[in-house]
C-alpha cells in the first residue's frame, strides 16, 4: 500500500508536467490545466491501490484527466442549457474543445512543455509567484514540499501559487513560446528562476539539509531540460555549467563538524570530477554558440577558472579580474565589483584591493546592499593582511554583527580570535 | 540522488565479438534515451561490447588470473547503462520500466554512493584521490 502511494508519486513526477502542457494546450489556462492533472493524480491514488499500477501509467492519467475535463464541460453547459441560442453555440465550442482535448492528450509535443515553462515564468508574477509555480508544474512537486523547502507555512505557500495561477488568467497571459526580442527577455526570466531555485538550495544554511539537496538537484534537472527544449540559447547552456560547477564542490564545502569551508580552504579531492567534466562540456557549448561575453557564461568561466586550479595558489586570478570586468560591464552589480575586489586583491595585493573594494562600496551606495556582511568582512580580511589589525578587527566586528547565519558567524569570530591574538602579542 | 541502470541482456553472455544491435533496436532505445534527455534526469550512458572480447582478472592467494571472454560460467552479464539522477528510488524504478526492453531482459538499478554520505574518516581516507585531472 505504502509501496503503491510511493509509486504514483515518482509516476506523477515524471509524468506530470507533460500531462499538464498537453491538457494546456487545449484549456490555454495552465491554472486549469494543473487542476485537471490534479483531479486525474486523485482518481490515480484511488484506484490503483485497488486495481495496481497500470502498465502505461501516463496514458492512463491522461484519459483520466481527459473524462474530468468533459465531465466539467458537460456541467457547464447544463448551468447555461436554459439561454437558447447561447447554449447552442457554447455546445458546439464544447464539442470541438473535447475533441480538441482528446487530440492534443494523444501527442505531447515538447512546445506544449517549453510553453508551460514560460508561462510559469512569466514576469507578470512576482518572483516567488514564478518559483512557486515552475517546482509545482514542472518539478512536480507538491505544496507541502514546497513551503518546506522556502521554509513558509504551507498554507502560504498555497495561497501564492493561487494568486499566481489567478494573475496569469486575469492577465490573459496567452500560452505561447514568445519570439524575437520577447523571447530573449523571457528566457531570462525562466533562467532567473531557476538560478535562483539552485540557490536556495545550494547557499541557505537553515532549514531542511534533504529538502535543499533536492532543491539544487532539481534545478539542475530543469537546466538540462531548458537545455534540451532551446538547443540554440547559449546562455541556457551557460547556467547548466554555472549550477554543474557549483554543485560539484558539494561534498569539500563542509567540514567534519558540519561548518562553512570556504574554496580556498577545500579538500580539492573532494570535488566531483564527472559533474566538473559535464560543466565544463556546457560552458563550451554555450560559448561555441558564441554567447561566451554574457553574464551566466562569464560567471560559470570564473567558476571554470576554480576548478581547473589543482591547488588554491595555482588560480589564474589574472584570468578571473579580466572575466569580472567583463561581467561588471554587463551587470555592475556591487556584488560583481566586491568579488572583483577579492581577485584584485590576489592579483596586485591587498593595497589595490581594497581600492577596489572602495569602488564597489560606492556602487552599493545607500541600498539596501550596504549592509551586505561580505563588505566589512573582505575588508577585514584585506587590512589583516596590510597589518593594519586595529582597523581590520573593527570591520570583522561589523561584519559578525551584519550576518544572521550562524556559519558565517563562526567563521568570522575564529577570524576574530586570530586578530586578537595578533594584537595582544 | 544518482542511480546506475545496468541493462543485463538475455544471451549476451554467449553473444558473437561482432555482435551488434539491429537498427530497429537502437532506433526504440534512442526514443528512451531521448526520453531522459528531455527529463532532464540523464547524466551518462554507454553500450559494452559483449564479454567474448572481454577478459575476467580474478584474484587468488595475492596473485591475479587472467582469462579471456566469453566466460562460460557467467549466466548473466551487463550489456550496458544509463546513469540518471532522479529524486527516488521509485522513480529510478520507473524510468527502469518505461525501458524498450525485451522478453526476459533485466535492467538491475542500484545507487551510487556519494561522497558526502560517507562518514568523515571514510571521506578523510579518500582524501588526496582525484578521479582525474581537471580539465582545460
Amino acid at each position: 500500500m505504502r509501496d503503491v502511494a510511493k509509486t504514483i508519486e515518482a509516476v506523477w513526477k515524471i509524468e506530470s508536467t507533460r500531462l499538464i502542457a498537453a491538457i494546456a494546450r487545449v484549456t490555454r489556462d495552465i491554472g486549469i490545466a494543473e487542476e485537471l492533472a490534479q483531479d486525474a493524480l486523485v482518481t490515480a491514488l484511488e484506484v490503483w491501490p485497488e486495481e495496481g499500477i497500470p502498465d502505461n501509467p501516463g496514458a492512463w492519467l491522461m484519459t483520466a484527466a481527459k473524462r474530468r475535463a468533459l465531465d466539467s464541460l458537460r456541467r457547464g453547459r447544463m448551468l447555461v442549457e436554459k439561454h437558447g441560442e447561447i447554449a447552442r453555440e457554447l455546445e458546439l465550442q464544447q464539442q470541438h474543445l473535447g475533441d480538441a482535448l482528446e487530440h492534443s492528450l494523444d501527442q505531447v509535443i515538447d512546445d506544449d512543455v517549453l510553453r508551460l515553462i514560460f508561462t510559469a515564468c512569466h514576469p507578470v508574477l512576482s518572483v516567488e509567484g514564478r518559483t512557486a509555480l515552475t517546482l509545482r508544474m514542472i518539478g512536480g512537486l507538491t505544496t507541502a514540499e514546497i513551503a518546506r523547502a522556502f521554509l513558509v507555512p504551507e498554507k502560504t505557500l498555497g495561497q501564492r501559487i493561487s494568486r499566481a495561477k489567478k494573475t496569469l488568467s486575469e492577465a490573459h497571459v496567452p500560452f505561447e513560446t514568445p519570439s524575437g526580442d520577447e523571447l530573449r527577455r523571457r528566457v531570462e526570466s525562466v533562467l532567473m528562476v531557476i538560478y535562483l531555485i539552485f540557490n536556495e538550495g545550494y547557499t541557505a544554511t537553515s532549514g531542511d539539509e534533504w529538502m535543499r539537496a533536492a532543491l539544487s538537484e532539481e534545478a539542475q534537472r530543469l537546466g538540462r531540460m531548458l537545455a534540451q527544449l532551446l538547443p540554440n540559447e547559449s546562455e541556457v547552456h551557460a547556467l547548466v555549467a554555472l549550477m554543474e560547477l557549483q554543485a560539484s564542490r558539494n561534498a569539500a564545502r563542509r567540514g567534519k563538524n558540519g561548518e562553512a569551508v570556504l574554496l580556498p580552504d577545500q579538500d580539492r579531492s573532494l570535488w566531483d570530477y564527472a559533474q566538473i567534466q559535464r560543466g565544463m562540456a556546457a560552458l563550451e557549448q554555450a560559448q561555441r554558440l558564441g554567447g561566451g561575453a554574457k553574464p551566466y557564461a562569464l560567471q560559470a568561466a570564473i567558476a571554470a577558472c576554480h576548478m581547473r586550479a589543482r591547488t588554491a595558489e595555482e588560480t589564474d586570478w589574472e584570468r578571473i579580474v579580466l572575466l569580472y570586468d567583463a561581467l561588471l560591464q554587463i551587470n555592475p552589480s556591487p556584488i560583481v565589483a566586491l568579488n572583483r575586489a577579492v581577485a584584485v586583491a590576489m592579483v596586485q595585493g591587498p593595497a589595490a584591493g581594497l581600492d577596489a573594494l572602495d569602488r564597489a562600496a560606492t556602487l552599493a551606495g545607500d541600498s539596501g546592499l550596504a549592509g551586505y556582511h561580505l563588505f566589512p568582512s573582505v575588508r577585514g580580511d584585506l587590512l589583516m593582511k596590510m597589518g593594519r589589525l586595529a582597523e581590520a578587527r573593527e570591520e570583522i566586528q561589523r561584519a559578525i554583527a551584519m550576518t544572521k547565519n550562524l556559519r558565517e558567524q563562526e567563521l568570522l569570530a575564529i577570524r576574530l580570535k586570530q586578530l586578537e591574538a595578533a594584537l595582544s602579542a | 540522488m544518482r542511480f546506475m541502470m545496468m541493462v543485463i541482456p538475455k544471451g549476451y553472455e554467449s553473444a558473437a565479438p561482432d555482435a551488434i544491435p539491429t537498427a530497429e533496436a537502437v532506433a526504440k532505445m534512442m526514443e528512451y534515451n531521448k526520453a531522459l534527455q528531455r527529463a532532464g534526469v540523464l547524466l551518462a550512458l554507454d553500450g559494452l561490447l559483449p564479454p567474448s572480447t572481454g577478459a575476467r582478472v580474478s584474484y587468488a592467494g595475492g596473485k591475479a588470473t587472467v582469462s579471456d571472454g566469453p566466460f562460460a560460467e557467467a549466466k548473466e552479464v551487463i550489456g550496458g547503462y544509463w546513469i540518471i539522477q532522479v529524486r527516488s528510488r521509485q522513480e529510478a524504478i520507473e524510468w527502469a520500466k518505461r525501458a524498450p526492453m525485451s522478453d526476459n531482459e533485466v535492467i538491475e538499478v542500484r545507487q551510487i554512493h556519494e561522497m558526502s554520505d560517507f562518514p568523515a574518516d571514510v571521506q578523510k581516507a579518500a582524501g588526496g584521490f582525484q578521479h582525474r585531472n581537471p580539465v582545460d
